[in-house]
């Protein structure tokens, strides 16, 4: 079954001979940047003044690298480089084209923001725990999954960025935490064994594991091979990732637990990272199965987005409900990958990276009301608009943004997906993306009205009260970047297009792995 | 431990295991062995040392806490992909210099740094996962 290799391959080929320039060095050097901080970061593990300093200089210099390679990536196309100066497909690819750059930069943006939060929300035990080597290291596995061009090495990169997570998640090892760890854990090693699994079945069929090369046999191979149990599988495990319906359930139940800006950069990372990997593997490798499949995706995501919308409704701890709002967003992306077309996978790249922004905001939004209001629940805390009318502010226009409502960035995404189904006669896909639009609303408007408009009845409520610039700078930051996106798209939008078609017709990419044809 | 034929061969065996370490590192880059299984054997030779005469002496025998170690393995095999870019060649390619020390030629290598990387990583983190256990087992 595997590919023929009767015919005598040239090896020598396979060296790489022309000197790489400096700007085929950006491929590489968000993920190599990141591990060697953190490396350095754990050597300097006593210095705990010293980590944050270190740490956020090495974040703002991501977040250039990451614009710098976005901007050669929208001049120049799709780039490659091959580890080791050997050739593709035997050296190990990092292939970056728009979808992949946009990611990394929106990822490295938020991390930033959350380096900032993090100052005023990890103590000294957290900085002497490590926080800013973990937070190094996984900001190397998230962006080498965005970066690489082999599947095997976007299974390593998933694996380092669970390591670190798991050590996020439990620093301050309360019991409550382990809790939240050991179930996150479990469910996150059975999804990474079922992608290990599916990519050893991926490389007894194909005979390689680099994208652009499955991506160009998957046609010859699609009459004898299994290829749809392959899909199967990887929708399945990325599924879990990402927190999609059935696989859903480990979210909520541990997203709630860690230290707050932990749980921002969880929910405004991992699960993008679930549905980034979802849609390499079913738009640009796969995209006949992907066809197949849509239906169950779009069932997929329906379900997700009700589940995780009426989820929501029920909760009464602020980091919960957020959880499930994470859910619901995912359901949207899953349904624009089913719906395809560059309006269905241009909406799905849109909504992850607005979902990045926002949830990410939001989660900073509940720590600082946890703050200012000692109680993390919404049936108890109350009368925070009083205590500070500009972050009640912030917060309202990230609850519209997430509901999809104009001008914020939740609205186009939303636009371009309730299109897309409607053009490929989904009526009841756009009817749900709606309805969990309004139900987004009753959710976070819930939210608001309780936490934050009604009258506190404790009496030491006190009058208004001053919010420190490093957790208030970043929430409003963020607020402002979903509040610019919404009125002035048409940059993003243009670049997201372009990345869309850039999935769906991936010649530009396959051209940068084996430039004219390569060997073979 | 009580025994007093372990307790005096120990430091010994600590440090013949020590150098085994080193030899399977340095002979790794061209028959079996390398930083890995070099690594492995290294924290074998540490948690005899500890088995034998306690955590804390194996603490200040290494000086350096063990996720510091791991740490300058991780900075020094990540150097070791970089240092290409000034050979203007991609990402970890190998790189060979070939200085004579007394007359003899020693041939060095990004690929050796990196595969000294990988032995202090495993060092490290290994060590740090064995001294704990050690350390809860009330020894």
């Amino acid at each position: 079954m595997a590919v023929s290799t009767s015919a005598p391959v040239d090896l020598s080929a396979a060296l790489v001979l022309t000197p790489t320039s400096a700007a085929e060095w950006l491929v590489v050097l968000p993920v190599a940047w990141c591990l060697a901080v953190g490396a350095l970061l754990m050597m300097l593990r006593r210095w705990a003044i010293l980590q944050p300093v270190i740490a956020l200089a090495a974040l703002a210099v991501l977040v250039l690298i990451d614009v710098a390679l976005l901007d050669h990536v929208a001049r120049n196309g799709p780039t490659t480089m091959v580890m080791g100066r050997w050739l593709p497909p035997f050296g190990i690819a990092f292939t970056v084209d728009l979808t992949g750059a946009l990611f990394a930069l929106m990822a490295a943006a938020v991390a930033f923001a959350a380096g900032i939060f993090s100052l005023a929300d990890i103590n000294e035990s957290g900085r002497r725990y490590g926080f800013y080597p973990l937070l190094m290291l996984l900001m190397a596995g998230v962006s080498g999954a965005f970066l690489t061009g082999d599947i095997f090495n976007l299974y390593v990169w998933f694996e380092v960025l669970l390591i670190s997570s798991f050590g996020l998640l439990v620093l301050g090892s309360e019991r409550e935490q382990i809790d939240g760890t050991v179930k996150y854990g479990f469910l996150n090693l059975v999804a990474t064994t079922l992608f290990l699994v599916a990519t050893g079945f991926l490389y007894a069929v194909f005979g390689t594991l680099n994208m652009a090369d499955i991506a160009r046999k998957a046609d010859e191979l699609r009459a004898g091979a299994p290829l749809m149990t392959l899909v199967g599988l990887y929708v399945l495990a990325f599924g879990m990732k990402a927190a999609a319906f059935p696989v859903n359930f480990w979210l909520p139940a541990s997203y709630h637990t860690p230290r707050v800006v932990v749980s921002a950069l969880f929910a405004g990372l991992l699960t993008k990272v679930g549905i980034y990997a979802l849609i390499r593997v079913t738009v640009m490798l796969f995209p006949v199965e992907r066809e197949e499949l849509s239906f169950v995706l779009a069932l997929i995501g329906a379900l997700t987005m009700m589940v995780g919308v009426l989820g929501a409704l029920a909760q009464t701890d602020f980091r919960r409900i957020l959880g499930y709002l994470v859910v619901s967003g995912i359901g949207s992306m899953v349904a624009g990958i089913a719906i395809g077309g560059p309006g269905g996978i241009g909406g799905a790249i849109f909504y992850a990276l607005h979902s990045m922004l926002v949830m990410t905001g939001l989660y900073f939004a509940s720590g600082i009301a946890m703050r200012l209001g000692a109680d993390s629940s919404i049936s108890t805390l109350a009368g925070l608009y009083r205590k500070h009318v500009g972050f009640a502010a912030l917060t309202l226009m990230l609850c519209f943004a997430v509901s999809g409502l104009p001008p914020f960035s939740g609205f186009w995404p939303k636009v371009m997906l309730v299109k897309a189904a409607l053009d490929i006669g989904a009526w009841w896909l756009a009817a749900a993306l709606l309805l969990v639009g309004f139900f987004t609303m009753i959710a976070t408007g819930r939210l608001f009205l309780l936490a934050y408009w009604r009258e506190s009845t404790r009496p030491d409520a006190g009058g208004t009260t001053r919010l420190p610039a490093k957790t208030f700078g970043p929430l409003a930051a963020l607020t402002l970047l979903a509040l610019a996106l919404g009125v002035y798209p048409e940059p993003l939008l243009a670049m997201i297009q372009n990345a869309a078609a850039g999935l769906a017709e991936p010649s530009a990419y396959l051209n940068s792995v084996f430039p004219a044809g390569g060997p073979q | 431990m009580k025994s007093i034929i372990f307790r005096t061969v120990a430091p010994f065996l600590t440090g013949l295991m020590m150098l085994f370490s080193i030899f399977v590192l340095l002979r790794g880059h061209n028959e079996p062995g390398g930083g890995f299984i070099g690594g492995l054997i290294a924290v074998s030779a540490l948690a005899i040392y500890g088995i034998a005469h306690g955590v804390v002496t194996v603490r200040r025998a290494i000086y350096f806490h063990p996720m510091a170690i791991a740490g300058a393995g991780l900075f020094a095999a990540t150097v070791a992909g970089l240092v290409s870019l000034f050979a203007r060649v991609p990402f970890m390619t190998g790189l060979w210099i070939y200085p004579s020390v007394l007359g003899v030629e020693v041939p060095l290598s990004t690929v050796m740094l990196f595969d000294t990387g990988v032995y202090l990583v495993v060092v490290g983190a290994i060590s740090s996962i064995a001294l704990s256990l050690e350390e809860g087992g009330g020894a």
